[in-house]
């Protein structure tokens, strides 16, 4: 498994907003998550976790959407 | 699939002139949560009519509407889908209703729906179809709450920049509706026009241009979609070839998807989001406030708790009133029908054939009713959202959506209403699933079953301080909810094998329920199980009825026998007792005789009615539940020719997990068959689940025998 060269939406501080660098994993995968807007350049924020640990919250283009901790991992963020 | 059905990708067919007489097609599309089921409902009003997609066993609603000045249009309801590029069951029919592909019949206008208040996210489906430059208009839903929200659309410039007219409604208030199909006649009329002005990058169109496609919308559409090698062969292999060429050759700064999807975004984000004006931004909402304690680790699970005891308890027990209401009309138009008949055939079959069989159709309704009430509820407030949240966890780890927690604590009580329940769930995948995993959990009607014979044989009270009837009958619970785990474990990775699609869980804004929204919901369920499931129960009720009443005992004989005796013996030489000695070769490495056997095949009706089957078989009568004593001492006196007792605890327990496991029950396969719109899955539901029991009894009855026990 490659080592993650950049932070990724899973080790984002909650509440803190980042923007989207790129997607990583397999094909139809990754083109469901650009397809939710998780393109490069679109602002997005952790805000909350499900009380079991996992899914996270985000909000992401206004709206809140809720994306599993394994597919989280695959959003590469910057500041 | 036929490479002809695919020509049709390869040249986009124009549509032909103007034919009058053939009513004009309106499909309905947009993605999921923007209200586009009661914008359909209001479009459609009395005219709705249920049916499957073109050679898929998907059900589509669409109906027929005569309009002023056009004619008859057929408007069809799309599954609701966030793009076109995914190749799930939904998205496909999607393509297939907008290209004219697979059966479908081309469109003559598109409405495209997006949520007014989520507009950086939901235009990216209507640019998708608006760039397949079919004349569509597209609609905003929730004005009312983006207004409220303060945002604030320029629909004039947001309509010039698209291309395509713009109009805002609110299902909800009806606001708008109804200029909806005059300005989708319109477009009926309208020229082709030009796709709205992506700019896409130059080495995006040369890898679309190189496809040779007519229609470069196709082509992006293929770019993105078409893969060399997937498992559904759908797609012109000469095409896959291509595509996989132009991916392959492809030479820019990012890959293609991402070019591909990151253009259009671009598109939304530069040119149509300053049309839109949010005036309120930052601070929490309304609904991150409610979301702060119904999702809270502590307090919401709490009240996550406490709302699903109340939807438990209500379906438990809340409805054993009206369902004894029902019983008891049910009862009386039965003796009354007896009082006015005279004796013979046609009085029992009215009374016992025709009329309970009615009963037993109506007998769900109190509980179809009451959770779909509460789904309503929970449904449109959005809390249904965020039961999925957080029950994901859980769920996902056997393969099922969070959203089918609602449907699999329904069992628990029935698994009738339970199976129409799964309807939540979007994905096809999704929904059979846990169709075919509810009925495995503990309904309430072999809780009669379970009384009697933990009544009749295991000792009462504590046994060494140990409550043996208490600990077994808790046990069956934690072994069918253990036994549907497995079960969903299993067959979503066989059967019902799905890709690993990531969670997709929109949390929408909490709203306060339309009451007319959730009788709709209450009422289309209910009318649907009383036409289509209903007539199947009502029809295996009459013929199971038949089973058993013929062939008819001579009047002098059954004189002679006595009442009891004479119903006993009746029910040994029906149809229906012969097949229970027919089948005791089947059941005895079980621990079943005939008896046994003939109380299975009555207990398909409904699982409870093996206890009265038993009372008749037995010489005690029909009319006895399973706190009889006179009953539970048959059971235990019961014996074969060689003076071995039928009944040990050993046989006890194997018919227990028998009835835990076999789908004893008409009605689940019939609802089954109503929400699958197909014979095949009711009838492996039936072969699976009988398969498990009959093994696992065999196993238990042959395992104790071994170790020396009954």
């Amino acid at each position: 498994m490659d080592l993650p060269t950049a932070e990724t939406l899973l080790g984002s501080p909650q509440g803190e907003w980042r923007t989207v660098l790129g997607v990583r994993g397999e094909r139809a995968f990754r083109r469901r998550l650009l397809e939710l807007g998780f393109v490069a350049g679109t602002r997005v924020r952790v805000v909350g976790v499900a009380p079991l640990g996992d899914p996270l919250k985000l909000e992401i283009r206004h709206g809140n959407l809720s994306l599993r901790k394994a597919e989280a991992a695959g959003i590469e963020v910057g500041p | 699939m036929s490479g002809a059905e695919n020509r049709v990708l390869v040249g986009l067919p124009r549509r032909g002139p103007p034919v009058q007489d053939r009513p004009r097609r309106v499909v309905v599309l947009g993605p999921p949560n923007t209200g586009k089921t009661s914008l359909f409902n209001r479009l459609a009003g009395t005219n709705l009519r249920v049916g499957n997609y073109p050679g898929v066993t998907v059900e589509g609603t669409s109906a027929r509407i005569d309009l002023p000045h056009v004619g008859p249009i057929d408007l069809v309801d799309l599954p609701g889908t966030y793009s076109l590029s995914g190749r799930s069951g939904e998205e496909r029919i999607a393509v297939d209703a907008l290209l004219g592909r697979n059966g479908h019949a081309l469109p003559d206008a598109v409405l495209v729906l997006c949520d007014a208040t989520h507009l950086e996210h939901n235009l990216y489906l209507a640019l998708q179809v608006l760039e397949l430059s079919v004349p569509t208009l597209v609609v905003l839903n929730m004005a009312d709450e983006a207004t409220r929200q303060g945002v604030d659309i320029d629909l004039a410039a947001l309509s010039e920049r698209l291309g395509a007219p713009v109009v805002a409604v609110s299902a909800r208030t009806g606001q708008g509706v109804d200029d909806l199909l005059p300005r989708a006649a319109g477009l009926l009329r309208a020229a082709e026009r030009a796709a709205p002005p992506i700019a896409y990058p130059p080495a995006v169109i040369e890898a679309a241009d190189s496809l040779d496609l007519p229609h470069r919308a196709l082509a992006l559409w293929a770019l993105l979609s078409v893969e060399a090698g997937s498992e559904e062969e759908t797609e012109d292999p000469a095409l896959a070839a291509r595509v996989e060429a132009a991916r392959a050759g492809f030479d820019g700064e990012e890959d293609i998807d991402a070019a591909i999807v990151g253009a259009r975004y671009g598109f939304i984000d530069r040119d149509l989001m300053p049309c839109v004006v949010r005036s309120r931004s930052g601070g929490r909402s309304l609904t991150d406030r409610i979301d702060a304690v119904l999702v809270h680790p502590a307090w919401g699970f709490l009240l996550f708790l406490v709302i699903m005891t109340v939807l438990f308890q209500g379906l438990f027990s809340w409805s054993d009133p009206a369902i004894g209401v029902v019983e008891s009309l049910i009862g009386a138009l039965a003796d009354g029908t007896r009082a006015v008949l005279p004796d013979g055939i046609v009085e029992d079959f009215v009374a016992d054939g025709l009329i309970a069989g009615v009963g037993s159709v109506l007998v769900f309704l109190p509980q179809i009713l009451l959770l779909f009430l509460l789904i309503g509820l929970m449904e449109d407030s959005g809390y249904m959202a965020r039961i999925a949240f957080l029950m994901d966890r859980i769920m996902k780890s056997v393969g099922l959506h969070g959203r089918a927690f609602v449907p699999m604590l329904s069992g628990f009580a029935c698994a009738v209403p339970a199976v129409l329940a799964t309807r939540t769930m979007e994905r096809r995948r999704d929904r059979f699933l846990t169709m075919m995993v509810v009925p495995l959990t503990l309904c309430s009607a072999r809780l009669p079953v379970y009384t009697l014979l933990i009544a009749a044989l295991y000792p009462a009270g504590d046994q060494g301080n140990v409550p043996v009837q208490g600990l077994l009958l808790a046990g069956m619970y934690v072994f069918s909810i253990a036994v549907a785990l497995v079960a969903a474990a299993v067959l979503g990775r066989t059967v019902l094998k799905g890709r690993n699609e990531p969670l997709l869980l929109e949390l929408p804004p909490y709203r306060l329920p339309r009451l007319n929204t959730v009788w709709r919901m209450m009422w289309d369920r209910t009318r649907i199980f009383l036409t289509e499931a209903g007539t199947v129960i009502l029809a295996c009720t009459i013929i199971l009825w038949a089973l058993l009443a013929f062939p008819r005992m001579s009047e002098e004989r059954a004189e002679a026998l006595g009442p009891q005796e004479a119903a006993a013996v009746s029910l040994q030489e029906s149809y229906g007792g012969r097949l229970g000695q027919a089948i005791e070769p089947a059941i005895a490495p079980l621990g079943f005789d005939w008896k046994i056997g003939v109380g299975l095949i009555g207990a398909f009706a409904a699982r409870e009615v093996f206890v009265a089957t038993m009372g008749v078989v037995y010489g005690v009568g029909g009319d006895v539940d399973e706190t009889s004593t006179t009953l539970r001492e048959k059971i235990r006196a019961e014996a074969h020719a060689d003076g071995r007792p039928v009944y040990t605890p050993l046989v006890g327990f194997s018919l227990m997990v028998f009835f835990a496991l076999a789908c004893q029950c008409m009605s689940t396969l019939a609802a089954v068959k109503r929400e699958t719109r197909s014979y095949r899955w009711p009838v492996f539901l039936f072969v699976y689940m009988t398969a498990l029991a009959w093994l696992c009894s065999f196993a238990i009855y042959q395992g104790g025998r071994a170790m020396g026990l009954g």
